[in-house]
């Protein structure tokens, strides 16, 4: 019916300054050495000023296409990019449990079972933090899709954590009730010194809790909405803080001082509250008390700063207690943190990118030996990927069947006629895509039209109605009936250029019926099957809507899993990994129909 | 089209047989109906073959003969099935009518090349019928929605009283329903306020970049293509994932403008190919014309230039409203509960509870794209006359 299509740049009109360039160049290669160079009217060389001008229009072109292209960057290649890196990202243990991933990187793993001391010991620590901030959960979850039973280790380890050596915490806290008046701690810490440990810990903090800097790009904002009256929190990198640590403590007390750090942060930043009114919790205690059982009498007398009587009164304290080791500890809050599993899956997802959620999507995971092949049981992304592809090859199928009668009776017909009926197939085409899908839902279920029909024909006895709907059948014969006019369409323009002499022509050189189809009209018809199959299979690998409503669970594409893994499960990058790998199959095929009909021949609405 | 072949009336063993065949398929569905499909195909096709005879033979006169096979087989209808029955008999008394000189007079030669084989009028024939199925297989779940939207239950299905054309099956309540939900009142306006809004953000920008992308001097125009196309060929489900992952970083996420933002961005693909196509016929000595007698370059714009691709314009911003105004994909993920769209909503209705107001929107849409469709029609024309091509 129409082709509004559109073809390259055009060249059959007036003359450009590109060909002036050219006859320029023509005339002065005439004149040869006699004359100089052509002049334009105010003297200049006659080719620097056409250059010029070509310069201009090139500008004028690019300046009146900038904006769009600024627009379709941001707004839309910025999202499949960032959803390509999300496919590989993974700072979330890195972030949540940073001293941990420090210290395992020290951990042989052939060596020993489980990890050293130390390393539960930075455990406790960013635990503590985390689950204060409640972030250990999130953690949880995410190593839940690699190891099952990450998700309840964390969720009740983080529950425990917070009663860890109690005994130290009782024992200083009994000494003198100087230890839970927030004052003494301020003042025993304040001094130099400690900025650098302070911004590190804030550093930790906001990557933690997911506290984005807000850059030159935020200040702006913030202004702007100023200007209109709008309120604009502070940025967490500007938030003052309101207390400090001195170097001498440092010196003396590093884990207390680190400790301290963290809870003043967390202070100010998560609950917004005051340093100095806020009793520190347990694990500064904690911190301190090991801290103190490092030290040596002569080390806590050579001491001169704030609070000396206190802490060597503290160290005789704790000097008493025989600590638990932070490894029976955990495992004493889960016995699973005594084995090696949960380790192997941290130290396996501690770098900040990962091939992990990739490995996933292709029924993979890491192992100790680089990739290998996930239990049968779980294996369920390659099958969807088949079965995905499948489906697609079918309704292209279907729709080559289906359309290639329609659109050669429409180009066969006398044009009025053709137009006619090429409503039928418009119609459809603008049709709201749900109306379409809600349609078929309404015919195939078995309460629906077409079973209802057979019943009453007497087909099909009423108690053994067609199961139709939420199986693949669905999903092809709606995706069949929606994708169809985009078969027909590229169909009937390459036929409608196909001459219908050339069958006569065949015929009347003694060919049947069937070889002057097959042999003459059949492959001038080729490169309408081949763009509208393309069409067809591109539209149909990512279909969401269609199988989600009629395509129960043995109807339903890889989107449909995608669209699980975003909304449901929220394992966004699985869900990135599975698109990245559905969008490397489009493009490919979207080359392939570039080199086979070009983008520029596009069309639409007939 | 002119008559090919000069037409002969055909003889009984022909006409008799084929009209008794379709009478017996014909008996076979009101046979299964009421019980014996094999009793209704034999009662069928004798009775066909008869009344074929029976009226080539002793009645000379033709327009009788076929208003009275109307009224026959409207009163026998009736007879079986009710009002119902009695259309279905109507249909049916003209269609043999008519199919019955059609063959005994040999009209259906007419228009065939003399040449043709009758093995081949068989297959002209029966391609026809073929194609004929397969269009209305197109058409059928459009027309199955619109008369199920006056549904006076709330099922998916033709309850008896519907097929007996009783008015009291027949009611506007689903519509009632629409007008007075909240729900979908929500829905229709917050799609009212979003396309619109796309669509002049997508055809603003893409209008302005298609005129610079048809100049003739333009670096890198494939990759420039490439890209700006690309909204068009990735897959909704991805754009949706992306654009949910990075709006939700950047906070459009669950945000009118996020929606908005994301829509222009489909929309783009389809103003860009039809104003592009528009710009082909454009005769560019006209702007410099315009420049010559002392036009600026804004003035040529809109004095010159607008006027003629017009009817790309508005179509490109067409195609733009109805990607927004169907889209589901995309908002489903962008948007939050404050920017329930229309189609949203049906979808929610669709997945959950299922309710025949459905229907009525759906009906509504169809009407809506009808209208469109028409508007792209006739502005398609209109600037194919404007560039001088043909119509058509």
């Amino acid at each position: 019916m129409s082709d509004l299509k559109s073809t390259g740049p055009q060249t059959a009109d007036a003359p450009t300054p590109e060909d002036a360039l050219h006859e320029v160049a023509g005339l002065e290669e005439k004149n040869g050495k006699s004359g100089g160079p052509v002049l334009a009217a105010d003297g200049t060389p006659l080719k620097h000023s056409l250059a010029r001008a070509l310069r201009l229009q090139k500008l004028r072109a690019l300046g009146l296409i900038a904006p769009l292209l600024i627009f379709v960057l941001v707004a839309f290649i910025a999202p499949i990019a960032d959803m390509l890196f999300r496919a590989v990202e993974n700072q979330i243990v890195s972030n949540t449990l940073p001293r941990t991933v420090q210290a395992l990187g020290a951990w042989d793993e052939d060596a020993s079972e489980v990890p050293p001391e130390e390393v539960y010991e930075a455990l406790y620590y960013d635990f503590f933090i985390a689950a204060e901030a409640r972030r250990h959960t999130r953690l949880g979850q995410r190593l839940n899709y690699e190891n099952a039973g990450m998700s309840s280790l964390f969720r009740g380890s983080g529950r425990d954590v917070d009663d860890f050596r109690e005994a130290d915490v009782e024992a200083i806290q009994d000494l003198d009730d100087k230890w839970e008046d927030p004052a003494f701690w301020t003042a025993m810490m304040a001094g130099q010194g400690g900025e650098a440990l302070i911004e590190d810990r804030r550093a930790a903090f906001m990557a933690l809790a997911d506290l984005d800097e807000r850059g030159v790009f935020g200040d702006l904002q913030c202004a702007v909405s100023g200007l209109f009256g709008g309120a604009c929190d502070p940025a967490p990198e500007d938030i003052a803080l309101n207390f400090s640590i001195s170097s001498e403590i440092i010196d003396l007390l590093p884990l207390t001082a680190m400790a301290y750090a963290d809870f003043g942060v967390f202070t100010v930043l998560e609950d917004g509250d005051v340093v100095t009114e806020e009793e520190p919790w347990e694990a500064v205690l904690v911190a301190l008390a090991s801290d103190l059982r490092a030290l040596t009498p002569e080390d806590l007398a050579a001491y001169e700063g704030a609070a000396r009587d206190d802490l060597i009164a503290a160290k005789a304290a704790v000097d008493q207690i025989d600590p638990e080791s932070f490894a029976a500890l955990f495992t004493a809050a889960d016995e699973d943190w005594g084995t090696r599993s949960p380790w192997l899956t941290i130290a396996t997802y501690a770098p900040d990118y990962t091939s992990g959620y990739f490995l996933n999507a292709v029924d993979m995971q890491k192992g100790l030996d680089g990739p290998e092949a996930r239990p049968e049981n779980q294996q369920i992304y390659m099958m969807l990927f088949q079965r995905t592809l499948f489906m697609s090859l079918v309704i292209t199928g279907s729709c080559i069947l289906l359309g290639y009668p329609v659109a050669w009776l429409l180009a066969n017909l006398p044009m009025r006629t053709a137009n006619l009926l090429m409503i039928l197939v418009l119609l459809p085409f603008w049709t709201s895509l749900l109306v379409r899908t809600s349609a078929w839902k309404v015919m195939l279920q078995q309460q629906g039209v077409i079973n209802d029909t057979l019943v009453w024909l007497g087909l099909v006895d009423d108690a053994s109605r067609l199961v139709m709907i939420n199986n693949q059948f669905g999903t092809i014969v709606a995706m069949t009936h929606i994708l169809l006019p985009f078969m027909i369409l590229p169909l009937y323009s390459v036929m409608q250029t196909i001459p219908p002499s050339y069958l006569r022509a065949a015929k009347s050189l003694g060919a049947t019926n069937w070889t002057a189809f097959w042999r003459v009209y059949f492959p001038q018809s080729v490169p309408g099957i081949g763009a509208g199959s393309i069409l067809v299979f591109i539209l149909s690998i990512g279909y969401y809507i269609t199988p989600e409503i009629v395509g129960g669970t043995t109807g339903t594409f890889i989107s449909n899993r995608i669209a699980y893994h975003i909304s449901s499960s929220l394992n966004w990058g699985l869900a990135a990994a599975l698109g990245s790998i559905l969008l490397a199959v489009v493009l490919i095929l979207y080359w392939a129909y570039d080199k086979i009909v070009g983008i520029d021949n596009v069309k639409l609405g007939g | 089209m002119v008559a090919l072949t000069p037409i002969s009336r055909k003889p009984v063993r022909f006409y008799v047989p084929t009209v008794a065949l379709a009478g017996a398929f014909a008996g076979l569905l009101v046979g299964t109906a009421n019980g014996s499909g094999l009793l209704g195909a034999v009662i069928g096709a004798v009775l066909l073959a008869v009344l074929a005879y029976v009226v080539t033979h002793f009645i000379d006169n033709e327009k009788p003969v076929r208003w009275a096979f109307v009224i026959l087989f409207g009163i026998a209808g009736a007879a079986l099935a009710g009002v119902s029955g009695a259309i279905i008999g109507l249909a049916f008394g003209w269609f043999f009518g008519w199919f019955t000189y059609w063959l005994y007079e040999g009209r259906y030669r007419a228009r065939l090349a003399p040449y043709l084989t009758p093995g081949q009028v068989l297959w002209h024939f029966a391609f026809r019928v073929l194609v004929g199925a397969i269009l209305i297989f197109l058409i059928t779940p459009i027309l199955v929605v619109m008369p199920l939207s006056f549904n006076a239950e709330n099922f998916f299905t033709f309850t008896p009283e519907m097929l007996r054309f009783d008015p009291e099956g027949y009611s506007l309540k689903h519509y009632r329903d629409f007008f007075s939900s909240d729900d979908w009142q929500q829905a229709l306006r917050n799609s009212l306020l979003i396309a619109p809004v796309a669509t002049l953000l997508a055809v603003s920008f893409g209008t302005l970049a298609a005129i610079g992308l048809s100049s003739e001097h333009v670096p890198f125009r494939r990759a420039i293509m490439a890209i700006l196309i690309s909204p068009m060929i990735v897959p909704l489900i991805i754009s949706a994932a992306g654009m949910y992952f990075f709006y939700s970083r950047i906070g459009l996420q669950g945000t009118y403008l996020g929606v908005v933002l994301a829509h222009a961005a489909l929309g783009i693909p389809f103003v860009i190919i039809t104003v592009t196509a528009t710009l082909v016929g454009f005769d560019r000595s006209l702007t410099r014309a315009a420049a010559s007698m002392g036009a600026n370059p804004v003035t040529t714009f809109f004095r010159v230039q607008m006027p003629l691709i017009l009817p790309g314009v508005i179509s490109g911003g067409l195609f733009a409203f109805i990607t927004s105004f169907d889209e589901v994909v995309v908002v489903l993920f962008v948007g939050s509960a404050g920017q329930k769209t229309l189609p949203w909503q049906m979808f929610t209705g669709l997945r959950e509870q299922i309710s025949p107001t459905i229907l009525a929107v759906a009906t509504i849409l169809v009407a809506v794209s009808i209208c469109l469709l028409t508007v792209v029609e006739l502005l398609r024309r209109r600037s194919e006359r404007l560039r001088g091509m043909s119509p058509g």
